[in-house]
């Protein structure tokens, strides 16, 4: 102990002495100076959240894009049904009464009304060298002219069968039908073999999502199956459109009216059934998916977690530093924590663009119309800066709670 | 003359598993203006001494008192305040950020202290011309030589004219000459308002100041020039 010692008494101090402060601007910019130093680190910690919010965005986008259509679609055929009896042993369908059509058009709240009747039996190939068994699957209808009306069917190329085309041997394929049989545009001299006539295609139809029976057939005109085939224009089923307020009420009177002699063996449908059963298929895999993304996101929050632990330990002396410089334990806790959310943010953009990009490619090329749900981008941002701040609590912790000194000394 | 810094019956020993006993029952005070060395070998405790004064640890016993202020009454908060006010650091290390300029470098000295970005920038221009070095504002760490790099961590340590200017081995990493140059910049920043305390363990640096405190085994050996 020194002998000129002790000091005189200190003197009483009137205030405690000034507090630290750091501003909002420095303390945000702060938390960018570790991605500005480590920017491939910082990247690569991003690249885990980005991939992962891409997943959220182009499931939730996909989704919305393919159920759009659909959707759309529910809205313009709710109010299509159809009529059918049962079929035979064989599988054949069994024709309606001949009247049916006339007594179904008298319902007042039906709009229109065509009906088909199925050849049965008939083969189509593209020629007689053929043989008769590979049929592909191809059915013959015969169709009324009202049908695409009806229908509200798109014609792919050619035109319909008009009242006059439909006595002569003029065939209109459906989509599937006319892939099958190799026929991609109709013109005088497109004919395909059918049951022992030959017809000429004057038209392709789009695709029917209501009606695939319609897709997978070569539709004839009902005088023309009738001379040719005895048809005798019984129909096999009739589809009508009704007045969207009342489609319940015409359902159950329409066995009734169709075939008033055995209404239990005929069927109504409604098309757009089948519409509702792909919506929820489409959406049914999404929580499944949505949940693959939740935890490829924690997986990235405990990358860069991992990253920050270790970038505590490599900036210690920065710590130290700062702790001389005045900075309180919770200034260093906040610029790490703010750092972590930073990273996971510039993920979550990355993550946002990029499943943008993946929806747009996936709605392209399978011809969806493009729909991403503004709520997709919010959640996917909200979830990556969530999980930046999670993934920084513990090493923001860590550095705050470092002694200064010995921050200062570990180097 | 006040008293810049005092000591009263201070004592550091280190927790366990360790359980060195850094400092013993040490007294000291410290003038206002006045520039002291503490020498010693290594593990005589002068780092210790200047962890205590800087306020970076606190004392297993005693009192420190910096600037008028019982620093053992005060919070963690009140401590940061202290050193960001009244209380410079200069390292053997330098601890400058690579990814800042010089200039901002040493404006960071003031960061918490809660200054615009223009005032702080404006107080480290003029402690950069006092250092000499006006005319390396725009440069980063890395493009200066040692001897520069200690002078800007004496002018980020300065921006703020603190009461107290610590430094811990500033000539550790330099050679002779930039030691010499660093120094005597050191010992010319001591004024009326300013104190400055060099832990050294070099014979030469220690004799450029002024008053010189020697320690071993944790305790003051010797307290030459004091006034």
């Amino acid at each position: 102990m020194n002998a000129l010692l002790p000091p005189p008494p200190p003197a009483p101090l009137p205030r405690p002495p000034r507090l630290p402060r750091l501003r909002l601007v420095d303390g945000l910019a702060l938390g960018a100076i570790g991605l500005r130093a480590r920017r491939i680190r910082s990247a690569m910690s991003a690249l885990g959240v980005a991939i992962a919010v891409a997943a959220l965005v182009s499931v939730l986008g996909i989704t919305a894009s393919s159920t759009s259509d659909l959707l759309a679609q529910l809205g313009e055929e709710g109010n299509l049904l159809t009529l059918a009896a049962g079929q035979t042993f064989d599988g054949d369908p069994t024709p309606l009464p001949v009247t049916s059509e006339a007594m179904v058009r008298r319902i007042p709240p039906v709009r229109s009304v065509a009906s088909v009747g199925a050849v049965v039996g008939a083969t189509v190939r593209r020629s007689p060298l053929i043989p008769n068994v590979q049929t592909s699957g191809i059915s013959v209808l015969a169709a009324e002219p009202s049908l695409v009306t009806t229908m509200s069917i798109r014609m792919l190329t050619g035109r319909f069968l008009d009242a006059v085309s439909s006595r002569y041997p003029l065939t209109v394929l459906g989509r599937t039908a006319a892939q099958n049989l190799g026929i991609t545009h109709s013109s005088t001299t497109t004919l395909v073999y059918l049951n022992n006539h030959y017809f000429t295609v004057i038209g392709v139809l789009a695709p029917v999502s209501t009606a695939p029976e319609i897709d997978n057939a070569a539709l004839i005109g009902f005088p023309v199956a009738n001379d040719l085939f005895g048809l005798e224009h019984r129909p096999t089923r009739i589809y009508l459109r009704v007045n969207p307020d009342q489609v319940a009420q015409v359902s159950a009177v329409l066995p009734f009216t169709a075939s008033p002699s055995a209404p239990e063996a005929v069927s109504v449908r409604r098309p757009s059934d089948v519409l509702i059963a792909r919506v929820e298929a489409k959406t049914a895999s999404v929580l499944l998916f949505l949940g693959l993304g939740v935890v490829a996101l924690l997986v990235g929050g405990v990358g860069i977690a991992n990253i920050m632990v270790i970038s505590v330990l490599e900036r210690r002396g920065e710590i130290g530093l700062r702790r001389a410089l005045g900075a309180r334990g919770r200034h260093i806790a906040g610029q790490f924590l703010l750092e972590s959310a930073l990273v996971s943010a510039l993920g979550g953009v990355a993550g946002i663009v990029l499943g943008c990009l993946v929806t747009v490619v996936v709605a392209n090329s399978s011809g969806n119309g493009l729909a991403i749900p503004v709520s997709a981008l919010w959640a996917g941002m909200g979830a990556a800066i969530g999980i930046g701040v999670l993934a920084g609590v513990y090493p923001a912790a860590r550095a705050a709670r470092i002694p200064p000194w010995e921050a200062l000394r570990s180097l | 003359m006040s008293l810049a810094l005092e000591l009263h019956a201070v004592s550091k020993t280190y927790p366990p598993p360790t359980e060195v006993t850094a400092l013993a029952e040490i007294d000291l005070a410290v003038h206002t203006g006045e520039t002291l060395a503490i020498t010693g070998p290594s593990g005589s405790g002068k780092s210790t001494l200047l962890s205590l004064l800087g306020t970076l640890e606190r004392p297993t016993s005693g009192t420190v008192w910096v600037a008028g202020t019982d620093t053992s009454t005060l919070s963690d908060r009140r401590l940061s305040g202290l050193r960001a006010w009244q209380l410079g650091f200069v390292f053997q290390q330098f601890f400058l950020l690579e990814h800042l300029t010089v200039l901002d470098n040493v404006a960071s000295g003031l960061l918490y202290r809660g200054l615009p970005q223009s005032d702080r920038r404006e107080a480290a221009t003029k402690a950069l011309t006092r250092v000499g070095l006006a005319e390396r504002m725009s440069h980063r760490p890395h493009q200066l030589s040692g001897g520069e790099r200690q002078r800007v961590a004496i002018a980020r340590a300065v921006a703020g004219r603190p009461a107290v200017l610590l430094a811990d081995e500033p000539t550790g990493n330099l050679d002779s000459v930039n030691g010499t140059e660093v120094l005597r910049l050191l010992i010319g920043l001591a004024d009326d308002t300013t104190t400055v305390i060099i832990v050294t363990h070099d014979a030469e640096v220690a004799a450029a100041a002024r008053r010189r405190v020697r320690l071993s085994d944790g305790h003051i050996v010797d307290d030459s020039g004091n006034s």
